[in-house]
């Protein structure tokens, strides 16, 4: 079915689809229509769950926790203080190696107040054992939604998985929106350790020294086999929906001599620029990071790279950036743009590319030479 | 009444001797038997079972962060009787995960309607990080962070329990296991969400011998420093110990004399607790008769 849809809307759908057994979440801007619209459905019956309409964000992560460690799919959303009002149960959920899927409205942390688009909140949870996705348009939003549950759910990973999307520029964003019927592209949920009141076991007991640091390795083991489960995932997606995704989503890059790296709305953005550089003769590329964590291998060789962060890791850098130089090796130009939803247009990023500095940052208006 | 022979916390617990929260527990799950999972947040609770890979509850245990497990047990209510399961869900809890850093979430399951028992095993401090004050510990009581004597009264739990309109909601003490599997028993029988606060003597915490354990617990309740009662959609029933006690309490000194935790108590703050326990009968026997204080 064709529909205009925003992303918050997308989203919702896929959740409705995948049909979870519990939804526990709280209200926060700008994820509210998320769970506006999954009680709207849960009200008329479109949607079977079980909402729990929690008292805060970390109890709606523990709600999700005692669901789905019974062995039934579970989903929330949030954004921002939420996410990070939740950290201590993200990482209790990864660590009781338990598939929620959870959708991420990216905006900025206060102080000062903001709820513009931003990558800060996500990308504090980068060492929860998450798996972390971001996504740039309404379809992909609702696309990737269908296929976090998936891949959570996968024997091989079982960890839990967050679809991230830009404040306002896609969770409110109106765009065209194809929806399929996904059928047994989500099979029915098994978790082999859900609780069994015939084969009692503890869950989380006292663990010491000795052991404590296999469960942990157990969970990088995950993620790293989590890497094919992706990539057979999207291929399967494409084979049954058309739509093709890949880790990142390159966009003229085959012959580029500079590669623009970002995540979310800015990668979109990225592509424009692309084109408006291509028309000035400057071989420029966008490969737009998808998938954060587990983080993608990327091919950079002999490539000049503008890294764009919107987000810091203060006393360091952008998170992007430099996960990029630690995992390529690149030479990059690193630019701190959109901020809090500081407004970022292509013709900005055309400026990021031609006037690069390898080996430098630029904070976008702060040290505006670029 | 008849008491299961069957045991769930079995050999192997590494709980200190003369623990009384795992005595209760010990009760709660011969009453709960074995469809039922425990929701444990951090506390002495979350070190009874002992070490990975080995575990002395014979029913499932779910452990959870602090201020998570009436959330937890939320979720976990929620998805069983999603899966058509009529599973127990309870939490046991210590006085710090109900009355301090638990309470948001204890509140928001209760206000919600939430199918579960919550029970709090309450040993008026934080046991398990090495006996620090608490919102439930007593006037008076020296912890390790109060050294010189708690200079706060104990929070009324029970009120802010109450507030909420639970179904059923009930007192109990370790050193009354028959009282208390009877109260658990009639928890789980009806839906919605039901407490019970168990009063549970710590040798470790209030500095007593581990072997007068339950002697102390019983002194609690003859002194009327704890009063045991139901509390069923609204209506107060006063319990068979407290009821005794009521007529006659014992000395107060008989309590705070067993432990060293009131060692250097002044007179006027025994005089404080003195007339608080003779306020708080009061109001029970007046609640009991439906009389407004």
């Amino acid at each position: 079915m064709r529909i205009v849809a925003t992303g918050n809307r997308a989203v919702a759908e896929a959740v409705r689809q995948a049909a979870p057994a519990v939804i526990a979440a709280y209200p926060i801007t700008p994820q509210t229509t998320i769970v506006e619209q999954i009680a709207e459905f849960v009200t008329h019956g479109e949607l079977t769950s079980r909402y729990i309409p929690v008292e805060s964000e970390h109890s709606a992560m523990a709600a999700c926790i005692g669901a789905e460690a019974t062995g039934a799919r579970t989903f929330t959303a949030t954004s921002s203080h939420g996410l990070l009002y939740m950290h201590e149960m993200t990482n209790w959920a990864a660590g009781a190696r338990l598939p929620i899927v959870m959708a991420n409205v990216n905006r900025a942390i206060g102080p000062g107040w903001n709820i513009w688009a931003d990558h800060t909140d996500s990308i504090q949870e980068r060492d929860t054992g998450w798996l972390q996705v971001y996504a740039s348009t309404v379809q992909e939003a609702y696309d990737t939604t269908l296929m976090a549950f998936r891949i959570a759910e996968h024997n091989d990973v079982l960890l839990p998985v967050m679809v991230n999307l830009d404040g306002f520029l896609l969770s409110h964003d109106m765009q065209p929106l194809e929806t399929v019927e996904p059928g047994d592209f989500i099979p029915p949920l098994h978790l082999p350790h859900a609780i069994d009141t015939a084969h009692p076991v503890a869950y989380g007991p006292l663990t010491g020294p000795e052991q404590y640091f296999r469960f942990r390795h157990d969970i990088e083991q995950s993620m790293r086999d989590a890497v094919k489960v992706i990539a057979k995932t999207q291929v399967e997606f494409t084979r049954r929906f058309g739509r093709k995704y890949g880790f990142t989503d390159d966009y003229r890059c085959e012959d580029a001599d500079v590669i623009v790296i970002a995540m979310g709305t800015l990668g979109k953005e990225a592509e424009v620029a692309v084109d408006a550089l291509r028309n000035e003769g400057i071989k420029a590329g966008s490969m737009r990071l998808r998938w954060f964590r587990p983080f993608p291998e990327l091919d950079l060789k002999g490539r000049d790279v503008v890294v764009i962060d919107r987000d810091y890791s203060f006393g360091f850098g952008g998170v992007l950036a430099r996960s990029v130089m630690a995992a390529t090796k690149a030479d990059i130009f690193s630019v701190i743009a959109g901020l809090g939803g500081q407004e970022v247009t292509y013709d900005d990023i055309a400026g990021f590319v031609k006037n690069r500095r390898i080996g430098d940052e630029l904070w976008f208006k702060v040290n505006n030479s670029a | 009444m008849e008491i299961p022979k069957e045991e769930y916390l079995l050999k192997g617990s590494t709980a200190c001797a003369g623990c009384s929260a795992s005595l209760s527990l010990r009760y709660v799950l011969k009453a709960a038997g074995p469809d039922s999972v425990l929701v444990i947040p951090a506390s002495c609770a979350s070190v009874i079972p002992g070490m990975y890979p080995h575990t002395a509850v014979n029913i499932p245990v779910y452990n959870v962060a602090f201020a998570a497990a009436a959330s937890c047990a939320s979720g976990m209510s929620a998805a069983f009787r999603a899966l058509g399961k009529k599973t127990n869900v309870i939490v046991y809890a210590g006085d710090g995960g109900t009355l301090d850093i638990g309470i948001q979430s204890l509140s928001g399951a209760f206000e919600r309607g939430t199918d579960f028992l919550y029970i709090c095993y309450d040993n008026e401090e934080y046991g398990n990080t090495g006996m620090q004050r608490s919102g439930a510990t007593p006037l008076g009581a020296r912890t390790t962070t109060t050294p010189a004597g708690k200079t706060e009264e104990k929070k009324d739990i029970g009120a802010i329990i109450a507030a909420h309109n639970p179904p059923y909601m009930a007192t109990a003490c370790s050193a009354f296991p028959q009282d208390l599997f009877k109260k658990v028993t009639k928890a789980l029988s009806f839906r919605g969400p039901t407490f019970i606060h168990v009063l549970s003597p710590c040798p470790t915490g209030w500095h007593y011998p581990p072997a007068k354990t339950v002697e102390v617990g019983r002194l609690a309740i003859k002194t009327g420093m704890w009063l045991l009662y139901e509390r069923e959609y609204g209506k107060v029933a006063i319990s068979g110990p407290t009821k005794t006690a009521m007529k006659n309490p014992a000395p107060l000194e008989e309590f705070l004399g067993l432990q060293k935790r009131f060692a250097g108590i002044d007179e006027k703050t025994v005089g404080v607790l003195k007339q608080r326990i003779a306020e708080k009968i009061k109001k029970l026997a007046q609640e009991e008769s439906g009389v407004c204080g």
